[in-house]
């Protein structure tokens, strides 16, 4: 195999398998300058593994496709430089560890969309129109953050609640779903509040706020560097507080009547 | 471009099921794959914790050597037992009376180990160093059952607030404590020591992490929903999360200068150092 003069040939071991089974399986391979590893997978599949199977689409960090954990650690594919590995070393990729496989690096995600459809949507106001809303900036600037989210499902794959223990997926939303609630939650125009519906209790008692022991994984591996922890989850425990664990925001809400969310 | 599918590897036996090796996942025998130094975080934060609670521990229930004029040790402030050494000006307020027997350190150091322990940052550094829930990101942790701060005892860490208001009124009377450090040793004012500016670095430490904890920054204004309606608040909701970035730098660097302050009292009020006068 020839390569170009800034070129080397580097070690990879991939996964491959299915619901039957599989194993890493060790490959060396041609790299040049620039690359990244979602480059060296199609490679692979161009030279040496036609069948390998993997999800990818914009090749742009955008889509959120081709998550998959390389060297044991949940990142994109696309937007993992190979400079960033020392040519000595062998980069291990595989999929998802905490989804069902479907075929090499390709998960069954359908778990994120389950949960995706459990979060009460967006509740419009009753008294605006279509085209009649109006937001401050400084009302919306803490939703557009979450906004960013690109829906890689790495913050859902690494947190340990449901990566590590199967049996909390059923009640627990993780942390991609809790930022959802905490952004309608946020959201200045978010009417559910007086139609009934308390998001700051649900987070809690259907969404499995409590399970979420800030550990912070999700902000770490997340591709957009949204700070999922520090600006969604611990604010979204603070308002749970605020409606289930705090005597004195009960009290004062009695007192002053306020209920309403200002 | 090669069209035959390739000869795929023998898979491997089927790993353990459970966790990260949970049937209908990737069969992958390895807890993780991790290749970096993983163990180096937790296993520093687990030391630095571990080596601040022997010391303290040391500290609270010695119950001497806590006071050089005009110095008082943080671990002994304020003290409410009767049994502490007069302070003049001092920190002396006799809540509980004679029958208290043991350190006065115990009594109050409850409030900022409760304001530290419930702390979010702290929750991270705990969980991880001294728990392994998880020991890193993608490492599996070794806990068969897992249900998080929804049962007794940690959905208990919801009273953070409450302790965050203690420790506003602990670090008020540290400040009272900082301002007597500008004293001599025979209490006339306008002098300064090597202590008080160990002191002055305390208490600026002590109130830039308690001002930058995560309760304070929803009380302040993160529980609103229209930052609009209500500007001072959104100013120091701001303010606030400008310190709340740094929250796990000023978690560390205060814990190290609280220390560090009863540990200057501890050498001047045992006699191994005489307190160097500025002025």
């Amino acid at each position: 195999m020839t390569t170009a003069a800034t070129g080397y040939i580097a070690k990879f071991k991939v996964w491959r398998g299915d619901t039957e089974g599989g194993a890493l399986e060790d490959f060396e391979v041609e790299v040049n300058e620039g690359e990244v590893v979602l480059d060296i997978i199609h490679r692979l599949q161009a030279t040496q593994a036609p069948d390998l199977a993997v999800r990818w689409n914009c090749k742009a960090g955008k889509c959120g496709s081709c998550s998959a954990e390389i060297n044991g650690r949940p990142r994109l594919l696309c937007m993992t430089r190979m400079s960033v590995f020392t040519r000595e070393e062998t980069i291990t990729v595989t999929p998802l560890r905490a989804f069902p496989i479907v075929r090499d690096l390709v998960t069954n995600v359908g778990f994120n969309y389950q949960k995706a459809r459990e979060v009460p949507s967006f509740v419009p106001p009753q008294d605006l129109g279509p085209g009649e809303y109006r937001m401050m900036q400084e009302d919306v600037n803490r939703s557009q953050e979450f906004r960013k989210c690109i829906e890689c499902f790495l913050c859902q794959d690494t947190c340990h609640v449901v990566r590590d223990h199967e049996d909390n997926k059923e009640a627990f939303a993780g942390p991609r779903f809790l930022m959802r609630v905490a952004e309608l939650d946020m959201h200045p125009l978010d009417d559910a509040a007086e139609q009934g519906l308390d998001r700051k209790a649900t987070a809690q008692e259907e969404h499995g706020l409590g399970y979420c022991n800030i550990t912070k994984c999700c902000s770490e591996v997340c591709p957009e560097g949204i700070k999922i922890t520090d600006n969604a989850l611990i604010p979204l425990k603070e308002r749970a507080v605020d409606r289930k664990y705090d005597p004195l925001v009960w009290l004062g809400n009695k007192i002053m009547r306020r209920g309403q969310d200002t | 471009m090669a069209t035959e599918a390739t000869e795929r590897p023998a898979p491997d036996s089927p790993p353990p099921a459970g966790g990260v090796t949970a049937p209908g996942r990737a069969a992958i025998r390895e807890r993780h794959l991790r290749t970096d130094r993983w163990w180096l975080a937790p296993a520093a934060t687990a030391a630095g914790l571990l080596a601040f609670v022997i010391y303290s521990t040391w500290r609270a229930f010695a119950n001497t050597d806590y006071y050089a004029a005009p110095y008082v040790s943080p671990f002994y402030s304020p003290c409410l037992a009767e049994n502490c050494e007069p302070m003049k000006g001092g920190p002396n307020f006799d809540l509980l009376g004679g029958w208290w027997g043991l350190s006065p350190a115990i009594i109050i150091l409850i409030f900022p180990l409760g304001f530290r322990l419930t702390c979010y940052y702290y929750r991270k550094a705990y969980y991880r160093g001294f728990w392994a829930s998880p020991p890193a990101c993608a490492v599996a942790e070794p806990h068969k059952k897992y249900s998080g701060e929804t049962r007794f005892p940690l959905v208990l860490q919801n009273i953070h607030r409450y302790f965050f208001y203690a420790a506003v009124l602990v670090a008020l009377i540290l400040t009272w404590d900082t301002v007597l450090a500008f004293r001599n040793s025979d209490y006339e004012w306008g002098h300064m020591g090597l202590g008080t500016l160990v002191f002055l670095a305390n208490i600026v430490l002590i109130w830039a992490y308690t001002l930058s904890c995560h309760s304070c920054r929803h009380i302040v204004g993160g529980r609103l929903k229209h930052f609009s309606k209500h500007p001072v608040r959104y100013k120091l909701w701001g303010w606030v999360g400008k310190l709340n970035e740094r929250h796990m730098f000023l978690a560390w660097a205060s814990l190290i200068s609280v220390a560090a302050a009863d540990f200057y009292v501890y050498l001047v009020a045992s006699g191994a150092f005489d307190d160097p006068t500025l002025f």
